[in-house]
């Protein structure tokens, strides 16, 4: 789950680091009036998306005066931005912060992050901060240093001020900030924190210029606000729809409907799919614990989508879900839906062949393959 | 012979009484040897479980007494993700020598202290969000279909649990069959990784060559390929053959397993599929080729 940059900005001064002043406007009247309610010498105007890259895509502006912050708002809003982080097609601009603009002496660059082989804090930090930080640390690897953040004590502020020297982020507040971070990607169960900038002010502050968070979504029982704090965020509706039926769906933009019981099975399928000239319109994992019921809202939110042309199916009978659960989820979703697209089947493992019939003998347009890969080809040639 | 678990493994439930539990339980117990002795439940010491099929087990409050009364050394972890990282720990504290933690979705944080926990214990863990594991006609731990499997020769490995089915298939069809399979879980931290797994395949005598399958994010199966090219100097090396899931996942998303992710320019499959080629490891395109992969790898 992530969080957009204002919610994590907030998160984060309730932890003591210094924000900027800002307020979130859906109009351009809105932003002009946001300007009043605090004090800045200039404003910055950025578009809020759930997506990273927005500088160097037009989606930050800086402006002088009250209505030229409305001006750009008005440009803005209702724009859809193409980021290196965005898909083709874009995220449409809704929203934009408007923000005290910071005289800021130098840009840095911190994140944290679990580290794989230890599973602990891992203090993620660069001196080269600001917009085109990722295409530097993409071209040079050396760009960032890493070091294990421990819990907070004489020996680690000693540690982290030994490495943060080397980089040139100095003084006890920067430090602070540091500890301050770490509480809250640990009270929070964070995968991951990134502040970008991290900026040392003209007046010698440590602020949070942007902040991105990533949050563990498994942890939403100890953490009900969770739920209100991500719901700003654009994730397609469908997605979250199957969220709620405990199916993995990931939305892309092909023509080919996938259904695939299991994340791997449902990675490979991608794959071969993809290799043979098929175009995916989704990722979607149905997991081994669906009941029929899960599978029908899974179908159903196929059968809904106008990009979709053709279902394949590909399901390992196992775990909690025998393949006629699968086929009896699939069976209701036609049952009631207008449109029935083909669905190409693999299906194999437990009650296989008992699924293939309740398919057939229900009358949902069916084809099915003993192997992936003809079932695959089938797709293919469908969806063409 | 196999690796980790067999017919004479006592294994015990924590999280018997619900209906996961419950219902893999019955096929547990109906599957070749398998001995399933107990169940733990805080609250429901003294009362016993009973199956559709009419077998009962006795529940105990704790692991430690479990334990102690039916001799076990496995246990199997089925309790939903807000208390699957407690029920490891008692696990741990009982030294139970292998647990395995079938719940899918643990907190991350949760489990970066079960492991910490597990660095000095006498406890190996496989999971959590993994299928178990199985030895061919003797042992079934956790919820892969038992009726794919084939005693015989292969050691299979994998991070995904359906492609797991998948190769067992395979290597059943190709008439090869299994010694055992491990499904090590698709989360990013996690108690066994593969080169746990392949050492042990790689020490038993039974295991005459092994599959592993992988998927995008993290480096495991680097370092898996590393370990097995170092002990191939050493004169250590069994055929080998390999798959890994989501060469055209898209970048930075989510698909399924939280493990799952290429993050930063890291994690990718081309990455890991050169590391395994490189190791001498017959990788196949696709999980269909994954019996003749390993054919070939046999030679």
């Amino acid at each position: 789950m992530f969080l957009s940059e204002q919610v994590s900005k907030e998160l984060l001064s309730q932890y003591g680091l210094l924000i900027p002043e800002g307020r979130t406007a859906k109009t351009p009247e809105l932003a002009e009036a946001a300007c009043k309610e605090f004090n800045a010498k200039r404003y910055v105007v950025k578009a809020l998306i759930p997506a990273g890259g927005r500088g160097l895509a037009g989606g930050v502006k800086f402006a002088a005066t009250p209505s030229s912050v409305r001006e750009i708002a008005e440009n803005l809003l209702g724009s859809t931005l193409v980021t290196e982080q965005t898909n083709e097609g874009g995220e449409r601009v809704d929203a934009v912060y408007v923000e005290a603009a910071i005289d800021i002496a130098k840009d840095y660059f911190i994140a944290i992050a679990l580290d794989p082989g230890t599973g602990s804090p891992l203090l993620l930090a660069s001196s080269d901060g600001g917009v085109e930080f990722e295409q530097r640390s993409r071209m040079d690897e050396g760009t960032v240093r890493t070091h294990l953040l421990a819990p907070e004590s004489d020996e680690s502020r000693a540690a982290l001020e030994g490495f943060l020297k080397e980089i040139g982020i100095e003084g006890t507040t920067a430090i602070d900030s540091i500890f301050a971070a770490r509480r809250a990607f640990c009270e929070n169960d964070m995968t991951l924190l990134e502040i970008n900038p991290f900026a040392r002010t003209a007046t010698g502050d440590w602020m949070v210029i942007d902040a991105k968070v990533l949050l563990d979504g498994n942890t939403i029982f100890r953490h009900p606000e969770f739920e209100t704090m991500a719901a700003d965020l654009s994730r397609p509706e469908s997605e979250l729809e199957a969220q709620k039926n405990n199916i993995n769906l990931v939305k892309l933009t092909g023509n080919v409907g996938v259904v695939a019981n299991g994340a791997g099975l449902g990675l490979a399928t991608h794959d071969m799919l993809v290799d043979a000239g098929g175009d995916p319109a989704n990722f979607m994992d149905i997991r081994t614990t669906a009941k029929s019921f899960d599978v029908a809202k899974g179908v159903e939110l196929l059968l809904g989508d106008p990009n979709v042309k053709v279902i394949l199916l590909n399901v390992h009978g196992g775990g909690m879900t025998a393949a006629d659960t699968v086929a009896e989820g699939i069976n209701f979703a036609y049952s009631r839906s207008e449109r029935q697209l083909p669905v190409i089947a693999h299906i194999s493992g437990q009650n296989a062949e008992w699924g293939i019939r309740i398919l057939r003998d229900r009358k949902v347009p069916v084809e099915t393959f003993d192997t992936i890969s003809d079932a695959v080809s089938r797709v293919v040639e469908i969806a063409r | 012979m196999s690796i980790l678990l067999n017919r004479d493994t006592k294994i015990i439930v924590q999280g018997l009484t619900g209906k996961t539990g419950t219902f893999h339980t019955e096929q547990a117990l109906a599957y070749s040897n398998t001995q399933m002795v107990a169940g733990v439940h805080p609250k429901k010491g003294g009362e016993s479980w009973t199956s559709a099929g009419g077998q009962s087990l006795p529940i105990y409050a704790s692991v430690g007494e479990a334990k102690e009364a039916t001799g076990a050394t496995a246990s199997v972890v089925y309790v939903p993700p807000a208390g699957a990282a407690a029920a490891i720990e008692e696990a741990i504290d009982a030294e139970i020598e292998l647990i395995s933690c079938i719940t899918e979705g643990v907190p991350v944080q949760d489990m970066v202290r079960v492991a910490e926990k597990l660095r000095n214990s006498k406890s190996r863990l496989v999971g959590p969000n993994s299928p178990g594991m199985m030895t061919a006609d003797e042992c079934k731990i956790g919820i892969m279909p038992g009726s794919i499997f084939k005693k015989g020769s292969v050691g299979v490995v994998s991070r995904s649990g359906t492609l797991t089915y998948e190769a067992v298939y395979q290597t059943t069809v190709a008439g090869l069959g299994q010694t055992s399979a491990i499904g090590i879980g698709g989360d990013p931290v996690k108690g066994t990784e593969f080169v746990d797994v392949l050492e042990l395949f790689l020490a038993d005598d039974d295991t005459k060559s092994i599959i592993m399958i992988g998927e995008i994010g993290g480096s495991a199966e680097e370092e898996a390929a590393q370990f097995l090219a170092d002990e191939a100097k050493k004169g250590r090396s069994k055929p080998v053959a390999g798959f890994i899931a989501g060469r055209t996942a898209p970048p930075g998303r989510t698909m399924g397993h939280a493990g799952a992710v290429i993050s930063g320019g890291k994690g990718g499959a081309e990455d890991k599929i050169e590391a395994m080629r490189s190791a001498g490891i017959v990788v196949s395109d696709s999980p269909a080729g994954l019996g003749q992969a390993m054919l070939k790898a046999i030679g």
